[in-house]
C-alpha cells in the first residue's frame, strides 16, 4: 500500500465535476448518474491497494469510461417495452443546446465517442485521454480525429 | 483545487455516500461539528468513534492522518456521526454527564492505551493526578509516559483527558489548549473550592 494515499473524500472534493462532466458527455445525463456512483464504488474498492496515486484524475476517467462502455453494453442488451414501434433510435442524451452534436457524440463508436468526451467534456490533454483509454498517445489521438471527421460529417 | 459541484452531482455525492456505508466500504466516515470552543472534527470507523479533532487542530492534516493510519477510504458522511455529535451538543450544554459512545482504540497502543481507558473512566466532575493514571495503567513510576499519553488522546472530550490534573492541582496540559480545558472543567463543576493554578 502506498503511504501517501489522500483521503478519498479529497476524490470526490477534487474530480467528482470532471467525472460527471465526461460521463454526461458519454451516456447522457439520465445515465451519468449511476454511471457516477459504479465509477466512485468502483474506485473506494480499489483505492487502498492502489499503488501509484500520481496520476489520481486519469486513474478515475479510465474507470468512468470503462462504467459508460458497460452502460452502453447494457442497455443494448435490454431492450425497453415501448407501446408504439418507431424505426428512429435516439441516443441517450441531454435535450441541451447542443443536443444535435451530443446526440452525434453518443453514436460514436465508443473509443472514439470516449476520446472526444474526455477531450472536449473534461479537457483532457492527448497524453491523460491515453492513459485514461489505456492506449498510446498516438491512438488517442487517432481516436480523436476520427471522432471529429465522423461528427463533422455527421453535422454537416 | 476544488472545482464547482453542481446540485446534480452534488446529489449524486451524498448518495455514493449512503451506497458507500451500505456496502462496507467506509473505513473512515467523518464530520464536522460545532462547539462553544469551535469546530470540531469527529470521525468513526465501524467499530466506533476513532478520532476527535479540537478547534486549534488542522483538520485537514487530521484526516491525511487517519488516511495514513486507518485506512484511505475516508468519506464526509454527517448523517452517521449524528449521535456522536447529539451527546457532544448535550454535553456542552452541560445536560449529558456520560457518554455513551462505541470507542475505536486503534489510534493507541500499549500503555498509553491504558492510561487512555483509565482516563474513560473517570467520572463526570471529578478530577485525577498523572499518577493515579499511571498506577492505574499498571506502572506507578510512569508518570511522564501517563502525560504523553492524555498529550495524545485521539478521543479527547468523550476520552475526557481534561480531567487529569497535575498532583496538588495545577491543571497540567491540554490539546486543546489551556483555557479549554479550564472551561470543561469550571463546566463540570469540577474546580468548585480549589485554586484552578
Amino acid at each position: 500500500m502506498t503511504a501517501s494515499l489522500p483521503p478519498f473524500q479529497t476524490l470526490l472534493d477534487t474530480y467528482s465535476a470532471d467525472v460527471m462532466a465526461v460521463l454526461r458527455g458519454a451516456v447522457g445525463r439520465d445515465g451519468a448518474d449511476d454511471c457516477f456512483q459504479e465509477t466512485f464504488l468502483a474506485a473506494l474498492r480499489a483505492y487502498p491497494n492502489l499503488e501509484d496515486a500520481r496520476n489520481l484524475r486519469g486513474w478515475l476517467l479510465t474507470i468512468a469510461h470503462r462504467k459508460a462502455i458497460d452502460h452502453h453494453r447494457a442497455k443494448g442488451r435490454k431492450p425497453i417495452p415501448v407501446a408504439e414501434v418507431t424505426e428512429a433510435v435516439e441516443a441517450d442524451v441531454v435535450s441541451e443546446p447542443d443536443h444535435d452534436l451530443w446526440a452525434a457524440v453518443g453514436a460514436l463508436p465508443p473509443k472514439q465517442r470516449a476520446a472526444v468526451a474526455l477531450r472536449y467534456g473534461s479537457d483532457l490533454p492527448h497524453a491523460e485521454i491515453a492513459a485514461a483509454l489505456g492506449c498510446s498517445p498516438e491512438a488517442a489521438r487517432r481516436s480523436l480525429h476520427e471522432g471529429i471527421k465522423r461528427l463533422r460529417k455527421e453535422l454537416a | 483545487m476544488k472545482t464547482a459541484i453542481d446540485t446534480g452531482t452534488k446529489q449524486a455525492i451524498a448518495r455514493l455516500e449512503q451506497r458507500a456505508a451500505a456496502e462496507g466500504l467506509l473505513d473512515v466516515a467523518y464530520a464536522h461539528a460545532d462547539s462553544p470552543f469551535g469546530p470540531l472534527l469527529l470521525a468513526q470507523t465501524q467499530r466506533g468513534l476513532v478520532r476527535v479533532g479540537l478547534p486549534n487542530q488542522d483538520q485537514g492534516e487530521l484526516l491525511v492522518d487517519l488516511a495514513a493510519r486507518v485506512s484511505p477510504r475516508v468519506l464526509e458522511a454527517p448523517t452517521l456521526l449524528d449521535e456522536a455529535r447529539r451527546e457532544l451538543d448535550l454535553y456542552f450544554e452541560g445536560k449529558l454527564d456520560r457518554f455513551d459512545l462505541p470507542l475505536d482504540w486503534q489510534l493507541s497502543g500499549g500503555f498509553r492505551q491504558r492510561v487512555l481507558r483509565a482516563i474513560a473512566r473517570i467520572p463526570y466532575g471529578e478530577t485525577r493526578s498523572y499518577t493515579e493514571m499511571a498506577t492505574k495503567a499498571g506502572n506507578e513510576r510512569a508518570v511522564r509516559a501517563a502525560g504523553t499519553a492524555c498529550g495524545s488522546n485521539p478521543i479527547p472530550l468523550v476520552v475526557p483527558c481534561h480531567r487529569v490534573l497535575r498532583t496538588g492541582g495545577a491543571l497540567g496540559g491540554y490539546g486543546g489548549g489551556l483555557p479549554m480545558k479550564q472551561a470543561l472543567l469550571e463546566l463540570e463543576g469540577a474546580l468548585d473550592g480549589r485554586s484552578s493554578t
